[in-house]
């Protein structure tokens, strides 16, 4: 893991996915892509050049899409279903319980602009719910990559052995979080940064700011240990419960709701084996108001300078 | 717990059913007879299992004391017409690439499904009465993780159509040649689901893609024309892009004709005009047959009505 500075420039997943299912495609003709009328939006419009006949676009059809997706998987194809992540997994929830996961056909689910990518556009079009709606469903993978890297090998692990998984897919910049030649493993949570005073647990876009936090609790002499939380079902309980007995407070940040997600994920494992240690997520608790994506992370707390404060405080509160 | 660990206790836990391979000997005869028969043969000895279908639905909702059994005597004729004419599969190896495609979307008459798959052996019919027994692989709804010959997860309603529609494209794109029958309920066509499905059949042209519905005309509380009206059910297929064959769906000759491939391009919707509770007098028709059990002289009722042999 690299611990360069994030930069507010970057490189959006989203044209890494579009490049690395073009090129997956080429090299294996079982890959398909499905959508819902968001050739655009889940920037499917080179495959659609190259590959006319393997994108599937049912029209705005939520619930046939991921139905879809099951009975093309279940003919040893591998379908890439895209969609906004508010409506793959919200307008089709039970399809992905029913189709997906209870049928186990492995279908890559990809929830293109999650978070609050959308923005001004309103909690109508924010994926929030998403980590916990498809965290509650066994036998469904779910993967939030941090950087086009992770993105690029999320896609080549799933295709080397494809599983029921959704994936989010980010519209907006990020900075490069991960190396290439990093390798990112199933249900492993890497540590980008070690540290042994607070353990910082993101997932997404939350990894760059988390590793900014370390640089600057580092510079108030606190040492911070970051984890880059990309593969979070099945979870690396273990990678977890060593940062949480090893450090003195856990702050989880995630761009999704905390009802459900990764920092209840956290609390429910570390107070299961009586760590004492305390938990404290970041993410939101309420629909949002109007705003960008930037604005609405920084009125939820989603950033480098409130993860430092919460770190801060839950360091004093336990009388660090 | 704290390894991490494949999940065990999910779909995929637990033991697959394996065939009954001597059962499925005994399918494949029968199915020789009837590709050997005539006309009125063939629709003789379809309709013979058809009601040994029929008493193996009565069986084993009697023995796990529940079931849907109106549904499961309506779509009988169906299955048996498929399973023993019309469905290029083999139960012996239930997974083979180049075989058709068979969803039960009502996914509520397990029990029909079941005895039509034992029946052709890809399990021994014995299991049959484990059906909804505690672990038992035959759950209320079918699990294809559990039980060969299920090609995906029904129970909810409205599922069944959007999965074989990607089966159809998916076999269309392979190059195979396969077809895919979908079996719903009529209260299940009240799913807009399978509108977008069959507006994606239609928009892709799958030929090879035929849609059945059970049209008892009963859903669970009411009848469909009191609940949330079909008709004109027929017509309505045939605005969505549908080849529509309207038929009785408890005549085998009929079924048989029904079942042939599309002669337009466009997907089959076969409206199979059936009756809930057929072949018990006291259950057809009855809306409360949907899930009510038979007492113990209800049962010897039916399974004489059905033709058991005494």
């Amino acid at each position: 893991m690299r611990v360069d500075e994030p930069t507010a420039t970057g490189y959006d997943n989203r044209t890494a996915f579009a490049e690395e299912l073009a090129a997956l495609a080429r090299a294996d003709d079982r890959i398909v892509a499905v959508c819902n009328d968001s050739v655009g939006s889940s920037n499917l419009g080179a495959f659609r050049e190259e590959f006319p006949d393997r994108l599937i676009n049912v029209g705005i059809a939520e619930q046939n899409m991921v139905g879809v997706g099951a009975g093309l998987a279940s003919t040893g194809l591998i379908p890439f279903v895209c969609g906004a992540g508010p409506f793959i997994t919200g307008r089709s929830t039970e399809q992905v319980k029913a189709d997906v996961a209870y049928s186990q056909h492995p279908v890559i689910l990809c929830g293109m602009s999650p978070g609050m990518a959308y923005g001004e556009l309103g909690p109508t079009h924010h994926s929030v719910e998403d980590l916990s709606w498809m965290r509650a469903l066994p036998g469904l993978d779910l993967i939030v990559p941090a950087d086009r890297q992770q993105t690029r090998q999320a896609m080549r692990a799933l295709v080397a052995e494809p599983r029921p998984t959704y994936m989010r897919i980010g519209r907006h910049k990020v900075p490069d979080v991960t190396n290439e030649g990093d390798t990112l493993v199933r249900g492993r949570i890497d540590v980008a940064v070690p540290g042994d005073d607070v353990a910082i647990i993101a997932t997404g876009t939350l990894v760059s700011r988390a590793l900014l936090a370390s640089r600057q609790l580092a510079e108030a002499g606190l040492s911070a240990r970051v984890l880059n939380a990309a593969w979070i079902s099945p979870l690396d309980e273990a990678t977890i419960l060593d940062a949480a007995r090893s450090t003195r407070a856990v702050v989880v940040a995630e761009e999704a709701n905390t009802a459900g997600g990764l920092g209840a994920a956290v609390a429910q494992l570390v107070a299961g084996q009586g760590i004492g240690v305390r938990v404290v997520s970041l993410g939101l608790t309420e629909f949002a108001p109007t705003g960008s994506n930037d604005l609405l992370l920084e009125h939820f707390g989603l950033t480098s300078d409130n993860i430092v404060r919460v770190a801060t405080n839950a360091l004093e509160a336990r009388g660090a | 717990m704290h390894t991490l660990i494949e999940n065990t206790t999910g779909p995929m836990g637990g033991t697959m059913l394996t065939a009954d391979l001597d059962q499925v000997a005994r399918w494949q005869q029968e199915r020789g007879r009837i590709a050997a028969a005539d006309e009125p043969e063939q629709a003789r000895l379809i309709h013979e299992a058809a009601q040994r279908l029929r008493r193996s639905v009565v069986r084993t909702i009697d023995s796990a004391r529940a079931g849907h059994i109106g549904g499961d005597l309506s779509v009988s004729d169906i299955l048996a017409t498929l399973y023993l004419a019309v469905l290029d599969i083999d139960p012996a190896d239930p997974s083979r690439p180049d075989r058709d495609r068979f969803i039960m979307s009502k996914g509520h008459c397990a029990a029909a499904l079941y005895s039509a798959l034992a029946q052709s052996g890809y399990f021994p019919t014995a299991e049959l009465s484990t059906f909804m027994a505690p672990f038992s692989a035959l759950n209320g709804h079918p699990n294809r993780n559990k039980v060969p010959g299920v090609e995906t997860n029904t129970g909810p309603l409205g599922h069944g159509l959007p999965v074989a529609v990607g089966q159809a494209i998916g076999l269309r794109l392979q190059g195979r040649s396969n077809r895919v029958f979908v079996v719903t309920g009529d209260g299940e066509m009240q799913e807009g689901s399978n509108w977008e499905a069959i507006m994606s059949a239609a928009h892709y042209r799958l030929a090879n893609l035929t849609l059945v519905v059970d049209r008892n005309r009963l859903q669970q509380g009411a009848r469909t024309e009191d609940t949330n009206a079909l008709d004109p059910l027929p017509e309505r297929l045939a605005a969505f892009g549908c080849e529509v064959r309207e038929i009785d769906g408890h005549d085998v000759t009929q079924l048989l004709t029904a079942f042939a491939p599309s002669t337009s391009g466009r997907p089959v919707a076969v409206v199979a005009n059936t009756i809930k509770g057929k072949g018990v007098s006291f259950m057809e028709d009855r809306v409360e047959w949907h899930h009510k059990v038979p007492t113990a002289e209800q049962v010897t009722a039916a399974l004489t009505e059905l033709g058991e042999s005494a």
